[in-house]
């Protein structure tokens, strides 16, 4: 027995076993997260411009207008009566109705863009077709950035939420159970070190956000091919700081909760604002300045902030102490709250 | 006189403006047990909690183990073992993972095999806590108590809600540490539980200790009273059952009307005749030694059964 006596190895054990054969932290801590980043990540993807459907009405000598328009790119074409075409141009099936003519003419609705495309486009094509040369050739440069994608972005925001929501939900769920079940007035009465308990909270959460963040981050580079443009050692950095921090805040709201009822709304409380503030799904700069301080405040900003600065922009981490002192801060400050409130049954 | 476990003198236990216990004072010779007896709310488990270290006395001196918790608290706590009135333990750790959980606070002890042993849990050793019975919990929580190799044992409600098997089985347990010179505080609603394992008993109600001595002590107490237990229909009037030749005390409970009386070849008849005379019919009528049960509820008003219950 290579731990039995060792009171701080048993208790992180104890912890580690407890995550471990709970099947519903299993989901929540590892397959929750990688879910809701495949839904979300298929429904933002990365689209190919669609081609834009026109419908030509057919007439005597038209068969030239038909040829130019279903060669240019961009544009797909049909061929319908007049009565049809301006029915699928009604119901948004079609961009644009082009009459063959001679003279073409055209059925648009100048407020949908896609009529306005299907238009720019046709029109270039008709008068080309008409004899019109060019004037001058522009050139153009075709330019993709990597790690611009909405995936690349949503990534370090969902891992982020999730650290904080292991982290607060983990520590916090696990103590208030603890006490209800008097498992803690328990283990005060033996002659445990308290300072050996809340170690093994710590550690215990150090291994798992860890374990959490690498999971994650392989999940994201084999399916989204999402990589961390700076150092990975930074970003796990970033991470176990944050999920330090949150941490604090877990066992603040779990000091003095006595039942579960509580301590669920308490996390709530803590954790909700923060979702909709930090700029979990979209940039939280969007919200107006007067908000910026008390967004830039808030640690899931923080941890969001860094982790993304480091995995789109390869920023270094020690360009980031803004962020690391917010994180400091609150996990200090929540930390020694708690020592002070915490009730041990 | 035996060295003592635990001195309790003058013990105080106030809560803003409710006294929980009420200068409660008595002390245990080692080796041997203590119950705590009492109706819910009496100042049981906060007189053990202070025992045990987990609350703090208002005032009054609480000794245990010749040693005081305001200053030995640490060395106190490697030298006694706890069992609360409820401990749900990590139900996703085994048997054996609580029990060297527990072992691995104190300094000294004994193997996680032996106390496993010792509450007979060899066949659930690997099980998973979710997965024991109520009277295996029970043990589980026996274990615990037991792995620090304890000089004192506190065990609050040990067999609460526990079947008659479970209940004799926890006995037995506690049984062989009492052989093996432990000294045992427990509490109990269970007058078997306390006849058979307390060479002690303090009743306590509204704080304050009301009787105190061996079981055979307090039995006797009533000076070799008789018990009659009756129900008439209609209901006799009390007052004339107090008026039956030897009655010392008059209880009703849901209908049955319990008499202490000196004799009953004086008793009985006189009650017969009384309730012919009264046209009453007796639907049930039974007699007894007097038992601790009847010891109770002379002294509070309330039947250790019904606590029970």
């Amino acid at each position: 027995m290579a731990t039995g006596r060792y009171p701080l190895g048993q208790l992180f054990l104890m912890r580690l076993r407890a995550l471990w054969r709970e099947p519903s932290a299993i989901f929540w801590v590892f397959i929750f997260p990688m879910l809701l980043s495949i839904v979300l990540g298929l429904a933002f993807r990365n689209q190919t411009l669609r081609k834009l459907n026109v419908a030509v009405v057919e007439s005597p000598g038209g068969a030239a207008v038909l040829q130019a328009l279903s060669s240019t790119p961009g544009l797909q074409t049909q061929v319908l009566p007049l009565p049809e075409a301006r029915q699928a141009l009604s119901r948004g099936k079609v961009a644009l109705v082009v009459v063959a003519g001679p003279p073409p003419s055209l059925l648009v609705d100048p407020l949908v863009p896609e009529g306005r495309t299907a238009q720019l486009l046709a029109v270039d094509t008709l008068q080309r077709l008409a004899g019109r040369t060019d004037a001058i050739v522009l050139p153009e440069e075709h330019v993709s950035t990597p790690g611009r994608r909405y995936i690349d972005f949503l990534i370090p925001g969902l891992l982020g939420f999730g650290l904080m929501s292991s982290s607060v939900w983990g520590l916090g769920w696990g103590l208030v159970q603890m006490r209800t079940g008097k498992l803690l007035k328990r283990l005060v009465a033996t002659p445990m070190r308290k300072s050996d308990l809340l170690a093994s909270f710590i550690l215990s959460r150090l291994l798992i956000a860890l374990v959490e963040t690498a999971f994650f981050l392989t999940f994201a580079r084999l399916i989204f091919d999402v990589r961390v443009a700076g150092s990975l050692p930074s970003f796990l950095l970033v991470a176990a700081a944050g999920a330090l921090s949150f941490g604090g805040l877990g066992l603040l709201v779990a000091s003095r909760a006595q039942n579960s009822e509580t301590a669920g709304g308490l996390m709530n409380l803590a954790t909700l604002p923060m979702m909709v503030l930090s700029g979990v799904f979209f940039s939280a700069s969007l919200f107006p300045g007067w908000m910026q301080p008390l967004v830039k405040a808030l640690p899931l900003t923080a941890v969001i902030d860094a982790l993304r600065a480091i995995s789109i922009d390869g920023t270094s981490v020690f360009t980031l102490g803004g962020p690391l002192l917010v994180l400091l801060v609150w996990g200090a400050a929540t930390f020694l709250l708690a020592l002070r409130l915490f009730r041990w049954s | 006189m035996a060295e003592l476990a635990i001195s309790v003198d003058g013990l105080v236990k106030r809560f803003e403006d409710v006294v929980a216990v009420d200068g409660v004072s008595f002390s245990v010779p080692a080796g041997t047990c203590l119950g705590l007896l009492g109706p819910n709310g009496a100042g049981k488990t906060t007189t053990v909690e202070i025992l045990e270290g987990l609350q703090e006395a208002t005032s009054g001196t609480v000794r245990v183990l010749g040693q005081l918790w305001g200053e030995h608290a640490e060395r106190l706590r490697a030298r006694i073992g706890i069992c609360l009135q409820e401990t749900r333990f990590y139900e996703k750790l085994s048997v054996k993972e609580t029990v060297a959980l527990f072992r691995s606070f104190y300094p000294s002890g004994v193997e996680v095999e032996e106390a496993i042993g010792l509450v007979a849990l060899e066949e659930k050793r690997d099980a998973r806590v979710g997965k024991l019975s109520g009277g295996q919990r029970q043990r589980l929580a026996l274990a615990v108590a037991l792995v620090g190799d304890p000089e004192v044992l506190f065990l609050d409600e040990p067999t609460t809600g526990l079947d008659p098997a479970s209940r004799r089985g926890l006995w037995d347990v506690i049984e062989a540490l009492k052989a093996r010179g432990r000294t045992v505080v427990l509490t109990t609603h269970y007058m078997e539980e306390a006849e058979r394992l307390c060479d002690q008993v303090v009743i306590v109600d509204h704080g304050k200790v009301v009787a105190k001595g061996t079981p055979a002590e307090l039995v006797a107490s009533f000076g070799g009273a008789q018990v009659i237990e009756f129900e008439a229909r209609p209901l006799l009037s009390l007052d004339a059952c107090r008026a039956l030749p030897g009655c010392s005390d008059v209880t009703t409970q849901n209908g049955t009307v319990r008499l202490h009386v000196k004799g009953l070849p004086e008793a009985l008849p006189a009650l017969l005749r009384t309730a012919e005379a009264a046209g009453a019919t007796l639907v049930q009528l039974s007699t007894h030694a007097p038992t601790l049960d009847d010891v109770f509820l002379h002294l509070t008003g309330r039947s250790l059964r019904d606590e029970a219950s």
